[in-house]
């Protein structure tokens, strides 16, 4: 079921960008929302066995295979839930749907790009390489994800 | 605009162009032929007058001379022999160059091919008698070059075309243009063009471009290049009304359209599947009328689909003529093909991937199964020599069987080369079938041919041919009679596309095996359990007195496996392998499937045990599992697991499994998977420093620890990440920051290092890695590690070992035993060391050296009398059991896998021991 499909709004301004956000383990994380294809709720999801751990398993969106992406163990957080509860984030990389596993999709963020900070020097170097910058919301912070690097195991 | 309108011209020059090799092949046999010689004549005509409109002087130079020398031979001034079949093939390749040069620079050659030309022109002038005055063959050239900027402005008529090579006016080629011209207007004026729009040359001509791009007027056989206005063209001219009709019939369709239609069917056979099987169970259902007829309309309409990615086989068969006649002129050979079933249909995808190895058989058959002239006519053979090729269908698949009355295959000989080439051992040979060792020359690596020649022979192809048809599901059989000839046949699959699959279940997951390759389903009942026998650890299944070796699924996919408590029966897949069965033990099987082929992602290309993914019924993802894959990294792989983490085998070929981890300050190392024990974690209060070492209570014992030697203290870890290497009793345990990742990697030390702890450096993911040496450790944490065996015996022990990783293993390993080590990297190395006369208490021979080194130093030890009964210990990745027979005979004590030092330690020890004790007895 598709909750958000591809927001073909104009934002009038051009610095300002849209994130859609979500929460994984409790850490607000966001990707342009011109890069994502659509979002699901929990799918059902075959396993691969001996592909990498990256690898979630396979969906079937309306007879397209998307690859899931256990976003999870990419960013080497702990599990967490059942992948078939996580919602899914589809993007297109290489020509390729994927399907980013999330906890649970928010809002839709309007970012002006000029309030997009570096990512700190000392976080992790693994988190550094697929995260684009951070955003600092009254309500906490947001990691902008870069997809291209997540999707770099490939 | 200008180039969409070359994109076309060039599309459809292709097609004519390739039509005409085998046209013009067809013509030398049956010269008396008018409408072949009429259909080569249009086909360079139209190229020609093309030329001219687009303005391509030097393409449209050659195609005007090939066209007036094929006038003379319709006009019957001249007659067609053998010479001028060469000639006009020779510049039918010419044209085939231009057209390249065009396609790929986007414009045409500057400098013409002069010989072809003057060749062509020396033809025309020289056998025609009425021509007025003959012209030398630079004039007309000149003259076409004179014309150039006007051609270039008009992009339109160009005068040059229509002056033949003898200065006349070629009133014909003038008229066709005009009349080209003519129905380009008819044809703007039809699309409700302006009057105005039409007027201007380019316009027109895009628009029908554009308009050719979705349905194009096919164009039969009889006049492959003639497009749209040419075609219009020739028939106002009244010249070719029965071509007409045939083109009507049929519409040229973009293959993307196909393709896009046959996934949206494949879509509907998956929505069918679904439906029908909501319905199964409910008779009374109101919609099961619909379903019934919605099935049967699907079912219909996947079939029409199908049929229209059909093509006959004859299309590929199109350039063999052509290239049979290439080769008998090469070869010296007289060569007959003959075609039948050129009409048997095959879907698109299939017929592309056996086009090359179809090639490559006729062009076997021609170079290596045919006998020259002489040696034909001493057998009593006739002196032609034929290549039948024959296609025809067979049971939902097509059979092609290419046929030669050559000389067959030389068992002996292949039998000969097989065992030189170590492809079989002499033992082997002695089991084998006629059958069976003619199929050898599909193995890679082979060739029987005496000399290599500029066709064929240099022992790439067969196996080639092989790996391509099987992996289109198809098969490749063999027979030959010495002296009579050879037939291959070929079977395979008429389409890929929707195949139908077997839906199996292991370890909990579902998967899909192709049915093509199932021979049968084996049902075991829970209580013949027993009828499952052991070899070696590898289990096995009689099957009608054949032994059939079983690969459980959940092994191979690394699941776990059944829960004990719910004991089943055993359920056994036979698959077809090659020439091999093997039995695949799945824990349910299910029914079969037509399933839609979707490729895997880029994701799981790489694991070879996938075919593809396809949805279900239910709307189910499942992998298609790749038998032949499966079957393949189980080749002579011992099943039995190893006391290591992993638990598999830890090389693949070539390939070692590498534990990698970060030794702190993000500095990646790694340790041969093998020689880990286990991975643990620590909690930082459970880790009890005493000064310098650091201890940990585990398993009941201590556990010393130590951090990655020359890197400094790191901050301590919650939890400590641990690698733990054991022996016997012992253990120690190595703290590392992180464990990265386990790899297959081609382990090549790049540099050797002078750093205690490290081997080398190696790279590894396009990373150089220090691989640490696992010796030093053990010893440094335990100095008395090796007390225990130190019954001092300064044992001198020889390791030949092409590899540098796996010489300094070895040494260490040994020197920690207290041995004398020597070492060599080769033959040549190991002869020049032992030119100094010294006993060796036992030697430690690599048996993976290049062919055929191990077995030559194998034999080098053994030629000397006082080492006949020295102890040999061979060292292999390899595991099959041909192979370690084979070394054993070749004088090996002992074969035994790399990378397991312990047991290398404790082998010699044994050996020298029973050696030593012998030799005790007998002094």
């Amino acid at each position: 079921m598709s909750v958000v499909t591809r927001n073909q709004s104009n934002a009038s301004t051009s610095s300002i960008v849209q994130y859609v956000s979500f929460w994984v383990d409790e850490q607000l994380l966001g990707v342009p929302v011109m890069s994502i294809q659509e979002v699901l709720n929990g799918q059902q999801i075959a396993r691969t066995p001996r592909a990498s751990r990256e690898i979630a398993g396979l969906l079937n969106l309306r007879g397209q295979i998307v690859t899931a992406v256990d976003l999870r163990f990419r960013l080497g957080l702990p599990q967490g839930p059942d992948h078939t509860e996580c919602m899914n984030v589809v993007i297109r990389h290489n020509g390729e749907p994927y399907s980013l596993l999330v906890d649970e999709v928010g809002d839709v963020i309007d970012v002006d790009q000029n309030q997009i900070g570096p990512v700190p020097r000392t976080l992790d170097a693994h988190w550094r390489s697929v995260t684009s910058g951070v955003v600092q919301l009254p309500s906490g912070l947001f990691v902008i994800l870069n997809a291209t690097e997540v999707l770099s195991f490939i | 605009m200008e180039d969409d309108l070359i994109a076309s011209f060039l599309e459809e020059s292709w097609e004519g162009v390739n039509q005409l090799d085998q046209d013009i092949v067809a013509l030398e046999k049956a010269p008396q032929d008018k409408n072949l010689l009429d259909s080569i004549f249009r086909t360079i005509h139209t190229i020609k007058g093309t030329c001219g409109f687009l303005g391509l002087l030097q393409l449209g130079t050659v195609s005007h001379a090939a066209e007036s020398a094929l006038d003379l031979l319709r006009k019957g001034t001249r007659t067609i022999d053998k010479e001028t079949i060469s000639l006009i093939l020779d510049a039918v390749d010419c044209i085939k160059e231009m057209l390249t040069h065009l396609e790929t620079h986007n414009k045409e050659v500057e400098q013409i091919d002069e010989v072809i030309v003057s060749r062509l022109n020396d033809y025309i002038n020289g056998g025609s008698p009425k021509s007025s005055g003959s012209q030398d063959p630079s004039t007309q050239q000149e003259t076409a070059q004179m014309t150039t900027p006007a051609s270039e402005n008009q992009g339109g008529l160009d005068p040059s075309d229509f002056i033949g090579a003898d200065g006349e006016i070629d009133f014909e080629a003038m008229d066709n243009a005009i009349n080209q011209m003519a129905a380009q207007h008819r044809e703007s004026l039809k699309s409700n063009e302006t009057a105005e729009a039409a007027s201007t040359p380019e316009q027109p001509a895009a628009e029908a471009t554009s308009a050719k791009a979705v349905v194009e007027e096919e164009t039969p056989a009889e006049a492959p290049v003639a497009d749209q206005f040419a075609e219009s063209a020739e028939s106002s001219s009244g010249k070719s009304k029965e071509t007409k009709n045939v083109a009507e019939l049929s519409i040229r369709v973009h293959v993307d359209v196909i393709d896009e239609l046959m996934n949206l069917v494949g879509e509907l056979v998956l929505t069918r599947n679904q439906l029908l099987q909501m319905a199964r169970g409910d008779d009374e259902s109101k919609y099961a009328g619909p379903i019934t007829h919605l099935n049967r309309v699907t079912t219909d309409l996947q079939e029409g689909v199908m049929k229209t990615r059909m093509q006959p086989i004859g299309n590929v068969w199109g350039k063999l003529p052509r290239l049979v006649r290439d080769l008998s002129r090469i070869t010296n050979k007289e060569i007959d093909l003959e075609m039948t079933g050129a009409e048997t249909e095959l879907d698109r995808t299939v017929l592309d991937a056996i086009k090359d190895p179809l090639t490559h058989m006729v062009r076997n058959s021609a170079d290596h199964g045919l006998e020259a002239r002489d040696e034909r006519k001493k057998v009593g053979k006739p002196e032609r020599g034929r290549i039948h090729l024959q296609a025809f269908h067979e049971g939902g698949h097509v059979v092609i069987c290419i046929e030669d009355d050559g000389r067959g295959i030389n068992t002996s000989r292949v039998r000969d080369k097989a065992i030189a080439n170590g492809l079989i051992t002499s033992g082997d040979a002695s089991r084998m079938t006629e059958h069976e060792i003619h199929q050898l020359i599909f193995r890679p690596g082979f060739s029987t041919a005496e000399a290599v020649s500029s066709v064929s022979g240099r022992g790439v192809g067969m196996d080639v041919v092989k790996t391509e048809i099987e992996r289109i599901g198809g098969t490749v059989d063999l027979i030959s009679k010495l002296g009579k000839g050879t037939t291959v046949k070929i079977k395979i699959p008429l389409t890929l596309a929707i195949i139908s699959a077997l839906v199996v279940e292991s370890g909990g997951e579902s998967f899909a095996i192709p049915q093509l390759g199932v021979v049968e389903l084996v049902r075991l009942p829970f209580e013949e359990a027993q009828r499952i026998e052991t070899i070696h650890d590898n289990q096995v299944f009689r099957l009608r007195d054949r032994l059939l070796p079983l690969i459980y699924l959940h092994d191979a996919m690394q699941l776990p496996s059944r829960e004990n408590g719910e004991q089943g029966d055993i359920n056994i897949v036979v698959v077809q392998v090659g020439e091999e069965q093997m039995g695949l033990v799945v824990d349910e099987v299910f029914d079969t499937e037509e399933i839609v082929v979707k490729p895997v992602g880029s994701l799981l290309k790489d694991l070879g045990i996938y075919q593809g993914t396809t949805i279900l019924g239910d709307g189910r993802v499942i992998m298609i599992l790749d038998v032949a894959g499966i079957a393949g990294e189980h080749g002579g792989m011992q099943s039995g697991s190893h006391d290591q983490v992993g638990g598999e085998a830890d090389t693949y070929g070539n390939r070692t499994r590498l534990l990698l981890f970060d030794s702190g300050n993000n500095n990646c190392m790694a340790v041969p998977l093998s020689l880990v024990s286990r991975l643990e974690e620590f909690s930082a209060n459970a880790i009890e420093r005493n000064g310098e070492s650091c201890v940990v209570q585990y398993r009941g014992t201590l556990l010393p620890l130590l951090p990655v030697h020359g890197l400094p203290p790191q901050q301590e870890l919650d939890p400590q990440p641990v690698i733990v290497f054991t022996d016997g009793a012992q253990s120690m345990g190595l703290m590392v920051n992180e464990i990265r990742d386990v790899v297959d990697e081609e382990l090549v030390i790049s540099m050797q290092s002078q750093t205690p702890g490290v081997l080398g450096t190696s790279i590894i993911n396009e990373k150089a890695t220090n691989i640490i040496d696992t010796q030093h450790y053990l010893l440094q944490a335990n100095p008395d590690w090796f007390a225990e065996s130190q019954r001092d015996t300064n044992r001198q022990i020889m390791v030949i070992d092409g590899s540098p990783f796996f010489r300094q293993m070895i040494e260490t390993a040994l020197e920690a035993e207290h041995c004398n080590v020597t070492t060599a990297g080769s033959l040549e190395e190991y002869l020049e060391i032992t030119k100094k006369k010294q006993a060796y208490d036992a030697f430690v021979v690599d048996l993976d050296l290049p062919h055929p080194a191990s077995a030559e130093v194998l034999g080098e030890i053994r030629s000397k009398q006082e080492q006949e009964q020295t102890p040999v210990i061979g060292l292999t990745t390899r595991q099959s059991s041909a192979f370690i027979q084979r070394m054993q005979e070749a004088g090996c004590n002992k074969v035994l896998a790399k990378l397991d030092p312990y047991s290398l330690v404790s082998s010699i020890e044994e050996l020298c021991e029973n050696q030593e004790f012998l030799q005790g007895r007998t002094a």
